[in-house]
C-alpha cells in the first residue's frame, strides 16, 4: 500500500487556520530554516482513507483473541476512554495552580491510595511512563537507599535467568552490575543459587511473581528474607500482577518496591506500543526518595509537594502519562474490591483451562497449576519435524488469533507463552483451543504446510534479516 | 460491582471440572495461605458504569478549564485538527500491542515508518526512532547515547526546561555520570563559558532551541564549539518552531530531540506526550527503543518490520542501549496525522502565527511600565517580561476572568502565545493587566 508521501500532491491541503490577525513578525535570516520543509500535502479525505486502510492492516483486541503472554491483553473498557476524553481532564495545563487542578490531583491521590492497598505499599508515584521506566525508577530508589546509608559497595542486582530483558537492562542504566542466577528445574528461583549469589555487595533482587513461566514462587517469603538478611532490597516487577491482584500483595511477600503496568493489569489500552504507565510503589522507608512532586493533602485540599530533599529528582516532565493513570483509576473504581480479586481469579482459571485443552497435543513446560499464563515448548517438534514455535505462531495468524509471545522466557527452548486473560469467555477459549490443536495436527502430518503460513494476512512473512542488514528507516 | 468477565457460573464450573478442581480458590494452593487476602483489598465496592461516569465527571468538573491560555513552558495549546482525533481514536489503533507480529501489524508499522520520516523531514536528521516517553526522557536518553569510556560528562544549558535538566540529572546520577550546567547570560546560553568548560571528558553539549525563556540560541555556534573539543552536540527543539527555524541538521547537531506534544496532543495535565529522537547516520545504532524499517515479504511486496533489534533489551539484556520497551506509539501516530493534516504550509503558518502573536503581545505589554521585555534577543512564541506588581495577584485576577496568564519565573513572567490566541483576547488581557498593575 502507498505511503502518505506517495499520495502527496503539490498544492493540496486541509484548510485549518484563519488569517493571522496581527502584524507578521520576522526572524533574522541566520535563524531561518534553509531547506524547504518537505512534509506531504494531502486533503482530509486522503488522510481519512489512508488511515482507515492502515486500520484494516492492524490487529487489535477488538479484532480477536490476543493471548500474548506477559502482555495481559485484556479488553479495554470504553468508559475509560470516555472519561479520558472529558475536556475537564484533557484541557488542563500541567503548570496550572494547584487550586485549579483539584480534580486531577484527586485522581492521582485516589489512584495512589487504591493501588497501595492492592500492592501493600506505602506510597506511589505516577511519573514513570511505562513498565521499563518504572523499573528504572524502582532500582533508583534502591540505589538511593544504599547511598543515603553510605553503604557504597552495593552495586549488584540479582536477576533470575527467567526474567524479562528489561530487568538486566534497567539494572545497568542504574549503574549496577547484573548477577544472573539460573532457575531450578521447576522454573522457580533456586534457593541455593540465590544464597550463593547474595552478599555485602548485593543492592537488590529483581523478581516477578508469578514468574515468567506462570508459576507462583512458593518460597517467596524465604527468597525475600535471604536478600533482606544480607542488607539488600527486593524489587517486584509488576508485569504479572494480573494473576494475583486482590488475592495476595507484593508488600506482604516482602517486596520493598514495585512497578505496575497500568496498561496491562489495569486495562488501559496499549496504543500499538504505548503510551503506558509504570507506576512505582514503595514501602514507607523508601517514600522520601520517590520522584517529586508528591501529591499530598492539606486541610482537605490536594497539593503538589516539592519539598522532598531526598527525592531522586524527576524521571519525566510533569506528572507522567496522566490520562493513562486516569483510565486505570476508572477501572479500579468500576471493579472495586471484589471485582479486582475476581478478575485475577478468572484470569488464572482461564489460563488453567486453556492449558488443559492445549496439553492434549502440546508439551507444557511445567507441570501443575499455572497462574495467569503458561509456557509451551516445541523443542521436540522442532528437532523431529522442523516445526518451530514461530511456525505455530504464523499459522495462528491465518486463524485470526494473535500468536502467543514467542521464544520467551529464554530458559525454555522453542517457547510459546500463552496468556488468555479474564475477559475471554469459555467459548472463545474453546475455539482457540480447536485452532491450536488443528494446526498442531496438520503440522505433524505435513510439516512443509506450516512453513508457508500465513497466507491470509496483508503480507507474507517479512525478510527481517534484510531489514537489519540494509536499513531503510524512512521514505 | 462492575465486571468485564464474560463466562457465567455454569461455564466457570465446566472449566473447573475440566481442570479437576472444585473451587476457584484451589488455584492459589501454591500461595502461602497466611498471605491470602480473604476479604479482597481494602478499597471501595465496585460500581455500575453510570455511577462511575457520574463520579469521574464530577472530578473533571473540579478542574478549571481556562478558555484563554497564555502559559506554555513546555506544554503548548495549539489547534488540533478534527481529523486527528477521528483517526487516533480508532479502536484497533487504540487496543493493539507493540507490532511484534508484522503480518498483522502493517498498519501500526507503516504509521511509525511515516512518523519517523516526518520527524526526519522536520529536523533534517537522517534517522528517527519510534518515540520515547517525552521530551525530558528523550534528552536524557540522548545524553546517554553520547557517553563512552573516556567521555562521560554532559554539559547542559541552564536555559533548558527545568524538568529536562532535572530528568537528565536523575538519569546521569543513576549511571554515575557527571552533569554540569552551562550558565546563562542575557537569557541565552553563555557560549564563552561553554568553551572554557569543554574538555576531553565531555561527552556532549545539550542546548534547547528556543530555550526555556523563549529566546533563540545561536544553535550553529554552540554546535561548532562542542565539536571543536570532540564532544557530541544534542539539540532539544520545539517541533512547531522547527518548521521555520534553522534545523538541527543545519546547526550540525548529532542528535535532535524534543517534546512532541505541540503536534496534536492536548495538554492533559502533562501526559501522555511524545519524546521524539532523531540522529545522524553515525549515531543510528545507538538510538534507544523501537525503530521500524522497510523490507520485502515472502511475495516480494513492500513490508515493514521492527528492526535493528540487536540494540534492544529483549535481545541484548544487560548490553542493550536502553531498557525502553513500551513507548508512546499512539502519540507518534497523533503527531504524524497532525503533521500530514497541517502539511508544510500549515506547519509554517502555525509557527509564524504563534511567533507573530507573541511579538504583538510583547509590544503591547511593553507599553505598560514595568512589563518591558527582560531580554533583548530574538524570540519565538515565548518571552519574559518584568512584573512591577504582585504577580500572584495579577494572575489570580486574570484567572477570575478565564485567563491562564504567563508562568511566574524568578524575576518576571514567562508568557506564551500560539495561533489559538486572538488579537481580541490579547487586547482584553492587556486591559486587565492595566487594571491591576497599570
Amino acid at each position: 500500500m502507498d505511503l502518505l508521501f506517495e499520495k502527496s500532491i503539490r498544492g493540496r491541503s486541509c484548510s485549518l487556520l484563519p488569517k493571522c490577525d496581527v502584524e507578521a513578525a520576522t526572524l533574522s535570516k541566520d535563524h531561518m530554516r534553509q531547506k524547504e520543509l518537505p512534509l506531504p500535502q494531502l486533503s482530509e479525505n486522503d488522510l481519512s482513507r489512508h488511515y482507515s486502510a492502515l486500520e484494516r492492516r492492524t490487529h487489535g483486541v477488538n479484532n480477536g483473541f490476543y493471548p500474548l503472554g506477559s502482555c495481559t491483553m485484556k479488553y479495554n473498557p470504553k468508559i475509560n476512554e470516555a472519561i479520558a476524553a472529558l475536556p475537564g481532564f484533557t484541557q488542563i495545563h500541567p503548570l496550572q495552580p494547584d487550586d485549579t487542578v483539584q480534580g486531577s490531583l484527586k485522581v492521582l491521590h485516589l489512584a495512589e491510595k487504591y493501588l497501595c492497598e492492592i500492592t501493600g505499599m506505602g506510597a506511589m508515584t505516577f511519573q514513570p511512563a511505562a513498565g521499563a521506566h518504572g523499573e528504572l525508577t524502582g532500582v533508583m530508589l534502591i540505589k538511593k537507599y544504599h547511598e543515603v546509608r553510605k553503604d557504597v559497595g552495593r552495586k549488584k542486582i540479582i536477576v533470575p535467568d527467567s526474567a524479562h530483558g528489561t530487568n538486566p537492562a534497567t539494572a545497568v542504566m542504574a549503574g549496577m552490575t547484573v548477577v544472573n542466577i539460573p532457575s531450578g528445574s521447576d522454573g522457580c528461583v533456586d534457593i541455593e543459587k540465590l544464597k550463593e549469589a547474595v552478599g555485602e555487595d548485593t543492592a537488590g533482587l529483581m523478581l516477578t511473581n508469578p514468574n515468567t513461566l506462570g508459576i507462583f514462587e512458593k518460597d517467596i517469603l524465604e527468597i525475600t528474607k535471604i536478600v533482606h538478611d544480607v542488607g539488600g532490597l527486593v524489587y517486584y516487577d509488576g508485569a504479572n500482577l494480573n494473576a494475583i491482584m486482590g488475592v495476595v500483595r507484593p508488600g506482604d511477600m516482602g517486596f520493598d518496591c514495585v512497578h505496575l503496568n497500568l496498561h496491562k493489569t489495569f486495562s488501559t489500552p496499549h496504543g500499538g506500543g504505548g503510551p503506558g504507565s509504570g507506576a512505582v510503589g514503595c514501602k514507607d522507608f523508601l517514600t522520601p526518595y520517590l520522584p517529586k512532586p508528591h501529591i499530598g493533602v492539606c486541610d482537605g485540599r490536594y497539593e503538589q509537594q516539592y519539598d522532598c530533599p531526598q527525592s531522586i529528582g524527576k524521571v519525566k516532565a510533569f506528572n507522567g502519562n496522566f490520562l493513562v493513570t486516569l483510565r486505570a483509576l476508572t477501572y479500579i473504581i468500576t471493579l472495586g474490591s471484589e471485582g479486582i480479586a475476581d478478575a485475577a481469579k478468572n484470569a488464572v482459571l482461564n489460563a488453567n483451562y486453556l492449558m488443559k485443552r492445549l496439553g492434549e497435543c502440546y508439551c507444557i513446560a511445567n507441570e501443575g497449576i499455572c497462574m495467569h499464563e503458561f509456557v509451551m515448548t516445541l523443542e521436540k517438534e522442532a528437532k523431529e519435524k522442523g516445526v518451530t514455535a514461530m511456525d505455530i505462531a504464523k499459522a495462528l495468524l491465518d486463524k485470526g488469533i494473535h500468536p502467543p509471545t514467542m521464544y520467551f522466557p529464554l530458559i525454555v527452548h522453542e517457547a510459546l507463552m500463552v496468556e488468555p486473560t479474564e475477559t475471554e469467555g469459555k467459548e472463545v477459549l474453546d475455539e482457540a483451543a480447536e485452532a491450536f490443536l488443528s494446526i498442531y495436527r496438520q503440522a505433524m502430518e505435513e510439516p512443509e504446510w506450516i512453513h508457508h503460513r500465513p497466507t491470509h494476512t496483508p503480507i507474507g512473512r517479512p525478510d527481517e534479516v534484510a531489514a537489519a542488514r540494509h536499513p531503510v528507516l524512512h521514505y | 460491582m462492575g465486571s468485564y468477565i464474560p463466562s457465567n457460573e455454569t461455564q466457570r464450573q465446566e472449566m473447573l471440572d475440566a481442570i479437576g478442581l472444585a473451587k476457584v480458590d484451589e488455584l492459589y494452593s501454591q500461595v502461602p495461605s497466611d498471605l491470602i487476602l480473604s476479604g479482597g483489598p481494602n478499597i471501595p465496592e465496585g460500581k455500575s458504569e453510570l455511577s462511575v461516569s457520574r463520579l469521574m465527571s464530577k472530578m473533571a468538573e473540579e478542574n478549571v478549564v481556562f478558555p484563554s491560555v497564555f502559559r506554555g513552558a513546555g506544554a503548548y495549546r495549539h489547534y488540533i485538527p478534527s481529523i486527528v482525533n477521528a483517526i487516533v481514536s480508532k479502536e484497533t489503533f487504540v487496543t493493539a500491542y507493540t507490532p511484534y507480529q508484522a503480518e498483522i501489524s502493517q498498519g501500526i508499522l507503516q504509521s511509525i515508518f511515516e512518523y519517523q520520516t516526518m520527524i526526519c523531514q522536520l529536523t533534517g536528521m537522517e534517522t528517527a526512532n519510534a518515540s520515547v516517553y517525552d521530551g525530558a526522557t528523550a534528552a536524557a536518553e540522548a545524553v546517554a547515547m553520547c557517553r563512552d569510556r573516556k567521555r562521560t560528562k554532559a554539559l547542559v544549558s541552564a536555559a533548558a526546561h527545568p524538568d529536562v535538566i532535572e530528568t537528565i540529572k536523575t538519569y546521569c546520577w543513576a549511571s554515575d555520570a557527571e552533569v554540569e550546567l552551562i550558565p546563562v547570560k542575557d537569557g541565552v546560553t553563555d557560549l564563552a563559558a561553554l568553551e572554557s568548560m569543554l574538555d576531553a571528558g565531555t561527552a556532549c553539549v545539550y542546548i534547547q532551541q528556543p530555550n526555556y525563556y523563549g529566546l533563540l540560541e545561536d544553535g550553529e555556534k554552540a554546535g561548532e564549539t562542542a565539536h571543536g573539543q570532540g564532544a557530541k552536540y544534542v539539540m532539544g527543539v520545539n517541533p512547531i518552531a522547527a518548521a521555520i527555524l534553522k534545523t538541527p541538521a543545519e546547526c550540525g547537531a548529532d542528535i535532535a530531540v524534543g517534546e512532541g506534544q505541540p503536534l496534536g496532543m492536548p495538554l492533559s495535565f502533562g501526559g501522555p506526550y511524545l519524546g521524539f529522537m532523531a540522529a545522524n547516520k553515525a549515531m543510528t545504532r545507538k538510538l534507544p527503543g523501537r525503530i521500524v524499517g522497510e523490507t520485502k515479504d515472502s511475495n516480494g511486496e513492500r513490508a515493514f518490520v521492527l528492526t535493528l533489534q540487536a540494540r534492544e533489551q529483549h535481545i541484548r539484556r544487560e548490553k542493550a542501549s536502553s531498557n525502553i520497551c513500551s513507548n508512546q506509539a499512539l502519540c507518534a501516530m497523533t503527531a504524524a496525522v497532525y503533521m500530514a493534516a497541517m502539511g508544510p504550509d500549515g506547519m509554517k503558518e502555525a509557527a509564524a502565527q504563534s511567533m507573530s502573536k507573541a511579538h504583538y503581545l510583547a509590544s503591547c505589554l511593553g507599553k505598560i511600565k514595568g512589563f518591558e521585555l527582560m531580554y533583548k534577543g530574538e524570540y519565538f512564541h515565548e518571552f519574559v517580561t518584568g512584573c512591577p506588581c504582585d504577580s500572584d495577584e495579577l494572575l489570580k485576577h486574570l484567572a477570575s476572568k478565564g485567563i491562564l496568564g504567563g508562568l511566574p519565573v524568578s524575576d518576571g513572567i514567562l508568557w506564551c502565545t500560539t495561533e489559538m490566541n486572538t488579537k481580541e483576547e490579547m487586547d482584553y488581557l492587556i486591559s486587565l493587566v492595566k487594571e491591576v498593575c497599570g
